[in-house]
């Protein structure tokens, strides 16, 4: 079954660079992500993670 | 925040507080139905006679109930309010609109309402946890929307700046959840109640659970990662462990999620490049489920302690492991070499429970003790009462899911033993059935333990309401975001596109997920032309598409397959003297597919011609006296009513638009040409001593079933009726 989708994969051109174009997308995005959360300023993060708990309502809402 | 320290005047305003106690009113109604419908269909699977002897309360019509019950109103309807409820606290703001709100309420309830009525009458389209037919599917679609408009305009109008990563998994549920729904529902409908799967076979499958699992993805996980990343934190009081984490694991998942849908089709007739993408990227999914998870139970270091105490916490340990089970247990049965013994058994409703019950019942929980308090201004009632509902709903997950890891082996292991000379050793499907029973009754026993504390739960939640009074709003304070701002140059990348854009962020999780889902599928459409047509499959018979839509509406799927692997257990079973497995070419006229996912009684893809005519005759009345000790029910009222004439020339034309090649005005002979075929069936069966109307339901039934997987062996006539062998 394979050989039918093979064969009519081939009918596009170039169609050898699509998975590593793909690939290549999808790794960048991923080591940037990855060196951007490693970079940011901790207390950012400290503040936005603390975003649920800083309720300023006058309410019983506790922290 | 920073603008926020400047001080531009505090404005106050009111949370909507009714909309989420509505929901959570509607999710505890809900959850309680759909677990008694559980525990129902769970008691069926032992006392076959608990389907009261009526159509509308037989296994294959109340299970899709049950499970577009707990999906879509009892995690659906918790879903909304978790969002209701954070959404407002996290954007400083209220809900958008207090008329969207309510439509999308009421909207929501009425769809619950319309499933309720229609799949117990039979009204479906077939497909796995989208069975609903395609008035509901629109206006599934429709409140979706009012649920997405109300959310983003919230978002818009937000008096905090940042979206904290909670929001995120709010909106890639939104667009994808969207995407999904309106693929899959693709459907051509003959009337108000009636309608064919545009897709066909192949194509059918892998679209279904592209959707399917996807569904599990981004209707019971990614919001309920977000109410996690919310209440978590609120109710342990202290931040998640790590928001580094959440980032990377939002985009991981979501990108990786939408890939895995094929780890349901392994070693079925669908591309092996397919299957491969499907288990390589379900392995992949451990690492951001397991960064999910850990994130989770990570926040609560230091406050080990309190979950000793606290019954919340409790519930949300127990839920957050649960879920780093089953997301590891999940890549596990991708693997194909588990998957061969897993798929079709019990071990999978297992899987799915642990996630079901533990995961997002058990959130549900944790999410309503948390609230109800919060709304009614009181304290809870008896923390002794929810610790005895943790202990019944532990106690019930476990009594339900170890009874089916252990059905599930023992039943694909007695499938798959052979004899020395090389024979099976359990010809006899039903032998690998009755030896699971005592595991179907203690599944039984175990839901009914989870439900009873649901009842303790509501119990205690009413008893906390009424010694409080309802809040219908909370007043806040916050200041308002600064119009003209401009993030700084220095600001980072990820922040400046997705951390403050919320359209922004929309637009890229869906071109995500689109990427996903079509690199999956838009190949198979591309090779319809060319795979693998077979040139004796031919159409199905207007008599046999009738019995087929009678086995769609039965439900039948629910518990038969018609898929046979290519393994020689299978081709030595369920075609035992062609030895052909399922082909792919096979299915090409099959609007919807009806593949099945699960085997309590044997395949059918091979059934045709394997029986006489009076066999399933009798067996359709009655079931054990072919098969002594089978579950399966009997089916008195396909004998009562007649097969559906009327609208024969209707089904015949939308075939014909939905490419199978009928001649040009087949539509008018259709019903003679039915009726001819049915009077050869009832001829036959007056043979072999019978009288049956050649107009009942049975004998179009028995005409499908007659003519399943026979096209693959060229067995003379049995495409077309008039020249059927009546003593067959």
């Amino acid at each position: 079954m394979l050989k039918f989708i093979k064969h009519h994969m081939e009918t596009i051109t170039g169609i050898e660079i699509f998975p590593l174009i793909s690939f290549v997308i999808f790794f960048v995005f991923f080591i940037a992500l990855t060196i951007y959360v490693l970079k940011v300023d901790k207390k950012l993060f400290n503040d936005i993670s603390n975003i649920p708990l800083d309720a300023k309502e006058t309410d019983h809402e506790q922290a | 925040m920073s603008e926020n320290n400047e001080k531009v005047g505090l404005e106050t305003f009111h949370y909507d507080n009714t909309s989420v106690r509505n929901f959570l009113i509607a999710t505890v109604i809900f959850g309680i139905i759909g677990m008694t419908v559980g525990l129902l269909v769970a008691i069926q699977f032992v006392f076959p006679e608990a389907n009261f002897g009526l159509q509308y309360t037989t296994f294959g019509r109340v299970r899709p109930l049950h499970t577009n019950a707990v999906i879509f109103a009892f995690v659906g309807n918790g879903i909304f309010a978790g969002v209701y409820y954070s959404l407002q606290r996290l954007c400083k703001t209220r809900m958008f609109s207090d008329v969207l709100s309510k439509i999308h309420f009421w909207g929501w309830q009425l769809i619950i309402l319309a499933a309720a009525i229609t799949l117990p009458l039979g009204f479906t389209s077939g497909k796995e946890y989208a069975e609903l037919e395609w008035p509901i599917d629109i206006a599934i679609a429709v409140i979706w929307v009012v649920f997405g408009v109300n959310m983003f305009m919230t978002i818009m109008k937000r008096r905090e700046r940042h979206l904290y990563v909670a929001i995120w998994f709010y909106i890639a549920t939104f667009v994808t959840v969207a995407m999904l729904h309106i693929v899959n529902s693709f459907e051509l409908p003959i009337d108000a109640f009636k309608s064919y799967s545009w897709y066909a076979g192949v194509q059918d499958a892998l679209v279904q659970w592209w959707y399917g699992h996807n569904a599990v993805a981004f209707f019971l996980t990614t919001p309920y990662l977000g109410l996690m990343y919310y209440f978590i934190p609120k109710a342990s009081g202290r931040p998640i462990y790590s928001y580094r984490l959440s980032i990377i694991h939002f985009w991981a998942l979501i990108f990786i999620y939408i890939w895995a849908g094929p780890h349901h089709l392994l070693y079925n007739a669908l591309p092996d490049w397919a299957q491969s993408l499907g288990v390589v990227f379900s392995v992949m999914l451990i690492a951001p489920s397991w960064g999910g998870m850990l994130n989770g139970l990570l926040t609560l270091r230091g406050a080990w302690d309190k979950v000793r105490e606290d019954a919340i916490l409790k519930f949300m340990v127990v839920a957050i492991t649960c879920y780093g089970m089953s997301t590891f247990e999940g890549p596990m049965m991708s693997l194909k070499n588990v998957n061969a013994i897993a798929h079709f058994t019990d071990w999978i409703v297992g899987h799915v429970h642990i996630g079901g019950l533990g995961w997002n019942g058990f959130l549900t929980f944790a999410m309503l003790y948390y609230l109800i308090p919060k709304l009614y201004d009181a304290k809870l009632y008896s923390s002794k009462l929810a610790n005895v509902h943790f202990w019944l709903g532990t106690l019930g997950i476990l009594f339900y899911a170890i009874p089916m890891y252990w059905a599930g082996f023992t039943q694909s292991l007695m499938w798959k033993q052979f004899n020395p000379d090389g024979t099976l050793v359990y010809t006899n499907f039903l032998e690998t059935v009755t030896q699971i029973i005592p595991m179907y009754a203690l599944r039984a026993f175990g839901g009914l333990l989870y439900l009873s504390g649901v009842f303790v739960m509501v119990f205690n939640l009413v008893k906390t309401a009424r010694s409080g009074k309802f809040q219908p709003t909370t007043t806040a304070q916050a200041a308002p975001l600064m119009k003209e701002y401009k993030p700084a140059v220095t600001e980072h990348w990820h922040r400046r596109i997705f951390e403050w854009k919320p359209v922004r962020m929309l637009v890229w999780s869906l071109v995500l997920v689109a990427i996903g889902g079509a690199i999956e599928i838009i190949p198979t459409f591309l090779i319809q032309s060319n795979v693998p047509t077979i040139a004796t499959v031919k159409p199905y018979t207007p008599l046999e598409l009738n019995g087929r839509d009678i086995y769609v509406r039965e439900g039948c799927y629910t518990c038969h397959s018609q898929m046979i692997r290519p393994f020689r257990s299978e081709v030595a079973r369920y075609d035992p003297v062609d030895l052909e497995y399922s082909k792919a070419g096979e299915f090409v006229y099959d609007h919807p597919f009806q593949w099945g996912s699960k085997r309590t009684g044997p395949d059918l893809h091979r059934v045709g011609g394997k029986y006489p005519d009076s066999w399933h005759f009798y067996h359709m009345l009655e079931p054990t006296s072919m098969s002594p000790g089978s579950i399966m029910p009997p089916y008195p009222w396909l004998f009562e009513q007649e097969w559906d004439k009327a609208r024969t020339p209707t089904k015949i034309r939308a075939m014909q638009t939905l490419g199978v090649p009928y001649p040009e005005g087949f539509d008018a002979e259709s019903v003679r040409n039915a009726e001819d075929q049915a009077r050869l069936i009832a001829k036959g069966l007056e043979v072999e001593g019978i009288q049956a109307s050649s107009d009942a339901e049975i004998v179009a039934l028995i005409a499908y079933l007659q003519r399943l997987g026979t096209d693959i062996k060229n067995v003379e006539g049995v495409a077309e009726a008039g020249n059927r062998n009546a003593n067959d």
